[in-house]
């Protein structure tokens, strides 16, 4: 509903608009300002801003100090190994449900979806005790494994949806042209749905990336990802403002740059479709 | 146009992920459910047999049980309001002719995609610590005493940081509804001469409900689950213990599996009771 306004109108909302969005982005502009600065200028009082010796000091004393990197890969593993062996699951069921519908599809749907909704903490225990007896706590595969299971229905959800998107009349005429299941998948769908499978990976990785119970409560030393890393901050003789500010800015980066090209599809994944 | 052969092929597409998805539903939810009708203390002498629906009572008779109810109630609603006024105006806001929209769009977006674990320690230390933190060097700066906001106002704390959290979110989706308006509707509203609060209430407002139920909605069942803002932040204590964290501490921290399980299965059905009608509304579009 954009419409044509005297420029005074459009400078005052620019003006308004940009204060907000600097006011809400202020937390994350700070904690990167402050990754730069030396510890004693992190607590200066009062704070400055910009005048003070920009450093780099802070990011290599975590990376050395903390085995930031083996965080940093755990994070990476988890993340995208629960990706892409979700999506390797999902493609398969969204497109059938997508392109063979049956009477039942849409409750199949529903269902995977309302799996979504089991609150974490109603099943931590039996989760927590398969883990303990399967040898999987503390592990990267256990973590892969748990992390695909909560999004996978949202990848199934945000698959079908884009599938649905491609006209079966595409399909219809391959299938005249002789194509059979396989040159149907492989040169008519593939290609068409790329993009969508695409997008679909990067939201999950961002949402897998960032999940914080059960990467907090199935963790110990070995297979602790970036999440449980910064967790370990959060104690007293760990509260340096310089460090802790490099440590947040390292984990948050990839994702906050990430996230810039998935806003749409954050819209489509998280409601369900319920709001276009 | 679906074959009978592409349809048993189907069956067999559809069959990892619903087999998957059956088996992370019910097993734990089985297990959960078995627990919760025993006495059964891990570190202390392991499974001591039937308990009836002892768990069930004494876990809601136990003196932490409705102060968690009030916690949890408090910042899901605190939430809520928040995230839905400040969305809706921030929606509105986003949706007018400026200079460098997507760069604010992206601004405003930003802190959804901040990991829990950081947004809760950079809030904790950063701002809302009582001697460095960034509010502590404001207040003294107009001559105020700093306040030791996660003990002495943990709650309204709380809410701040993660209400910071999800206010992208809400402000994305009804952002999505925003451009969806008819702008013909508004344009003859406004030729009639609807003054600008009438048109709001009469006709964004309506528009956005759905909308805004569905961020209701969706919010509530991740807020009744939040977990890292408070375990960073306070551990559960000073008056910060939701429902979820109890439940948390029953099971892992005390030990007490029979009686966290029971927790767990009341926290199944609240969040049932929320699904049910997002699933509704989803279930609608769908047919659409």
């Amino acid at each position: 509903m954009a419409r044509a306004v005297s420029p005074r109108r459009k400078l005052m909302n620019t003006t308004f608009a940009w204060a907000i969005g600097l006011l809400i982005f202020f937390p994350i502009l700070w904690t990167i300002l402050t990754s730069f600065k030396t510890e004693a200028q992190a607590i200066a009082s009062p704070p400055i801003f910009l005048g003070f010796d920009w450093t780099l000091e802070n990011y290599s004393v975590v990376m050395e100090r903390s085995n930031y990197g083996r965080f940093l890969w755990n994070s990476i593993i988890i993340a995208g190994g629960s990706t892409i062996l979700g999506c390797i699951i999902a493609v398969p069921a969204a497109w059938s449900m997508a392109f063979v519908p049956s009477k039942r599809t849409k409750d199949i749907l529903l269902w995977m979806l309302s799996t979504k909704m089991l609150p974490a903490v109603g099943v931590l225990y039996p989760i927590y005790l398969l883990f303990i007896q399967m040898g999987l706590l503390d592990s990267r595969a256990g973590l892969v494994i748990v992390l695909m299971l909560i999004n996978l229905p949202i990848i199934i959800w945000m698959l079908y949806t884009y599938f649905k998107e491609i006209p079966g009349e595409i399909l219809e005429a391959a299938r005249m042209d002789g194509a059979g299941l396989k040159e149907e998948l492989l040169y008519v769908l593939t290609p068409m749905a790329i993009p969508g499978i695409a997008s679909t990976l990067l939201l999950n990785f961002i949402l897998a990336w960032n999940e914080a119970f059960w990467t907090l409560n199935l963790t110990a030393a070995k297979a602790a990802p970036l999440t449980a890393f910064i967790a370990s901050y959060s104690s007293p003789e760990g509260l340096f403002f310089a460090k802790l500010s490099a440590a947040s800015t390292m984990a948050i980066a990839p994702i906050l740059i990430l996230g810039w090209f998935s806003q749409k599809q954050l819209v489509r994944g998280l409601t369900f479709g319920a709001v276009k | 146009m679906a074959t009978k052969a592409s349809r048993s092929a189907a069956r067999v597409m559809m069959a990892p992920a619903v087999i998957l998805l059956l088996g992370w539903m019910l097993v734990p939810l089985i297990m959960t459910l078995w627990f919760s009708f025993r006495k059964y203390l891990p570190l202390r002498g392991g499974d001591l047999g039937f308990a009836g629906f002892d768990n069930y009572t004494r876990f809601v008779t136990s003196s932490a049980f409705w102060p968690a109810v009030q916690t949890t109630l408090v910042i899901v609603l605190g939430v809520l309001a928040i995230t839905v006024v400040f969305g809706v105006l921030l929606a509105l806001l986003l949706d007018q002719p400026m200079w460098g929209q997507g760069v604010v769009r992206i601004l405003v977006i930003a802190p959804f995609f901040v990991m829990p674990t950081v947004s809760a320690l950079v809030w904790k230390n950063m701002f809302m610590d009582p001697v460095n933190g960034l509010f502590a060097h404001l207040w003294r700066f107009f001559g105020a005493d700093p306040v030791s906001w996660l003990s002495d106002a943990s709650l309204p704390s709380i809410i701040m940081i993660v209400s910071w959290q999800w206010l992208p979110f809400a402000t994305l989706i009804l952002l999505t509804a925003v451009q969806s308006l008819d702008s013909e509707q508004l344009e003859a509203a406004e030729m009639d001469g609807a003054p600008k609060l009438k048109r709001f209430f009469y006709i964004i407002l309506p528009h956005l409900s759905r909308a805004m139920t569905v961020v209701i909605l969706i919010q509530t069942i991740f807020l009744l689950a939040i977990f890292a803002e408070i375990f960073v932040t306070t551990g559960g204590a000073f008056g910060t213990r939701t429902l979820s964290y109890l439940i948390f501490q029953r099971v892992l921290e005390s030990q007490n599996v029979g009686l966290g399980s029971a927790g767990g299965v009341y926290a199944i059905i609240l969040a049932n009771i929320v699904a049910i009608f997002l699933m509704r509304i989803v279930g609608k579009n769908l047919d659409a």
